[in-house]
């Protein structure tokens, strides 16, 4: 019996089985893996969010919460916006040329309208939220050249006034605009930039 | 016969019971000059047994929602009969496992037990290190304090700084675009059954290689090689009764350790539990220094010391992830002439020092903000200390690894004993 088998008839079976095999186990785990996606409902959640801008009074700064991220919002007044260029020295990437934002938002400013920043509030090394230090000088605690800015507390990573990050600091990047447009003169909508820009 | 010898026999008929107890117990050769390194094998499966059942026992009543997850520990801890007992076990026990897992390991480096025939063993209990840091990662957000969520939070980026694909994994991951209910939900999953299943089967895999090759010794010499007639190793005790009863005094010593930690220190000083843990998780509110629990701080300072290249953070956690897979290498890594640490010459020896200490340094920053140290003056650019001192300590912990095919070549080692010493 056993002289009798014809092993490459056998090796060709063994082989062609174990190769559907393989592809009903790929077809198998798809739905396993897609099943840790975001869900619908996640999904969902992460739609965009408007925001009225009339209450925010110039160098004032609001947080809206966009997919579970805070999203700030700053005012900023011509004062603020003047003090941007001085920061540039030391800045390590004060063009904007890493893609931290979208195309209508690389610009000094990083922003669609001058006056009003968008900014995500998580920090580009490790995702902790930076806290405000907007003051200029010793009034944020952060000495006296302070142009105004972000400061994160996790690793001490410093951003001016348009989310740049400084040189020397932990953060690879500048913190990131988020896709957002303008409804009308005081709303704005964070997180949808379809409508136009 | 009596009744019970019947019975065995009557067993042994249809499961290998008597054989199995003999094979892996009483007719198990261990080499007889087994020092204070060889309580940590035993103490570490004592810690999976206890983990195991303090998890089973927590499961009850904790709830795996992002609503009810911190209050139902907080119940668990104020309003079960017990349940801070349990859970102050269950959380000490990781500690505890990190500790016990750590200085097995370090013996292996002292007597070369990663050696041929031993490169299997070693690299199942790689694994089973890699899977406990899994474990202990996952359970990590359980609790979702703000430590818990943070920390997920920063862990769950490193995935996000795999180039091109990056972001997307991270939202795999996660289930969503943030650290939310459905991440707690998974983690949960991973933490009480599928992690702790692929542990099992590895430490099983584990005991099974070295009931296989036979435990190496601090000569690290091979006992098989002196039989006697009737085939036993000159040099080798049965495991049941002589170390079934030194490990059971190094269980109760143990014991005593462990007991005294849940009741007086669970806590200890905020480095087994972090106290920004005893706060709700908040998503939009970052604790003012997030660091990881103790066990994985001098993998956190290899990351934060890798500066990022490029405007991307993956260097760093590129390297913080070679510091773990280095190890999977060592068995070829290592070529001394001889395998235990006493027949070692100076370079070895300095070379383990220096690794010891530099772990231990890294281990010690992670744990701290980078500015501890201050920073130094103009000359240096004005480095932060501590940063400089984390750089050096990378670069000591891969030289240690990477260098180690030349040093070990021109050490002067000593010839090793015929049989082994007492």
């Amino acid at each position: 019996m056993a002289e009798n088998v014809n092993q490459g008839k056998r090796r060709m079976l063994i082989g062609a089985t174990g190769v559907a095999g393989a592809v009903a186990g790929l077809g198998v785990a798809t739905p396993f893996v897609m099943s840790m996606a975001p869900s619908a409902r996640a999904r969902a959640a992460g739609a965009p969010v408007e925001v009225d801008l009339t209450k925010l009074e110039p160098g004032m700064m609001t947080t809206v919460e966009w997919r579970g991220k805070p999203v700030w919002i700053v005012h900023r007044t011509p004062a603020m916006l003047d003090r941007l260029e001085a920061a540039e020295a030391n800045l390590a990437d004060p063009g904007s040329k890493i893609p931290m934002q979208p195309d209508y938002a690389r610009n000094q400013q990083r922003s669609i309208k001058p006056e009003y920043l968008v900014l995500v509030g998580i920090c580009t090394h490790l995702g902790c939220s930076p806290t405000r230090k907007l003051e200029p000088g010793a009034a944020s605690g952060m000495g006296e050249d302070w142009p105004g800015g972000f400061f994160c507390p996790c690793h001490g990573s410093r951003f001016d006034l348009a989310g740049r990050v400084y040189r020397g600091a932990p953060a690879p990047a500048n913190l990131e605009v988020p896709p957002h447009t303008y409804l009308s003169d005081a709303r704005l909508l964070v997180g949808d930039d379809s409508k136009g820009a | 016969m009596n009744r019970m010898t019947a019975m065995l026999s009557w067993i042994d008929e249809r499961f290998p019971l008597t054989s199995t107890w003999k094979q892996h117990l009483s007719e198990y050769y261990a080499p007889k000059n087994f020092n204070f390194w060889y309580f940590f094998g035993s103490l570490a499966l004592l810690v999976l047994v206890i983990q195991i059942v303090t998890g089973i026992f927590l499961t009850m009543h904790y709830k795996p929602d992002a609503d009810q997850a911190f209050a139902s520990v907080e119940y668990i801890m104020r309003d079960v009969s017990w349940g801070w007992a349990i859970r102050y076990i269950h959380s000490t026990g990781a500690s505890m496992f990190f500790l016990v897992v750590y200085l097995h390991m370090f013996r292996a480096l002292l007597y070369g037990s990663y050696r041929k025939p031993r490169e299997l063993l070693w690299i199942f209990g790689v694994l089973i290190y890699l899977c406990l840091m899994a474990e202990a990662f996952f359970g990590y957000l359980l609790p979702w304090g703000q430590m818990s969520y943070w920390g997920a939070q920063v862990i769950v980026n490193l995935f996000a700084a795999v180039p091109l694909i990056g972001p997307d994994l991270a939202v795999w991951i996660r289930g969503d675009y943030v650290v939310s209910d459905a991440t707690l939900n998974r983690f949960f999953a991973f933490h009480v059954i599928a992690i702790p299943l692929v542990l099992l089967a590895l430490v099983a895999a584990h005991l099974v290689a070295l009931h296989e090759v036979g435990s190496n010794n601090p000569d690290g010499i091979e006992i098989k090689k002196k039989k006697d007639a009737s085939g036993r190793p000159l040099d080798g005790i049965p495991f049941h009764p002589y170390y079934t009863v030194k490990d059971l005094f190094g269980v109760i010593v143990f014991l005593m350790v462990f007991t005294v930690i849940v009741f007086f220190a669970p806590e200890m000083g905020g480095y087994f539990l972090e106290h920004n843990n005893f706060v709700p998780a908040d998503p939009l509110k970052t604790p003012e220094h997030i660091a990881p629990v103790w066990y994985f701080t001098p993998f956190y300072s290899i990351l934060r010391a890798v500066p990022p290249f490029l405007g991307s953070q993956f260097p760093g956690v590129l390297a913080m992830g070679l510091a773990v897979i280095v190890l999977f290498f060592l068995p070829w890594l290592d070529r001394g002439a001889v395998k235990s640490i006493r027949y070692r010459g100076t370079v070895y020896k300095s070379a383990l020092a220096l690794f010891v200490v530099a772990f231990l340094l890294l281990g010690y920053l992670g744990t701290a903000p980078t500015n501890v140290w201050g920073q130094f003056g103009g000359w240096l650019g004005g480095a932060e200390r501590a940063t400089v001192a984390a750089r050096i300590g990378t670069i000591v912990y891969f030289a240690f690894f990477l260098l180690m095919p030349w040093y070990t070549t021109i050490d002067k080692t000593r010839p090793e004993p015929e049989r082994v010493t007492s």
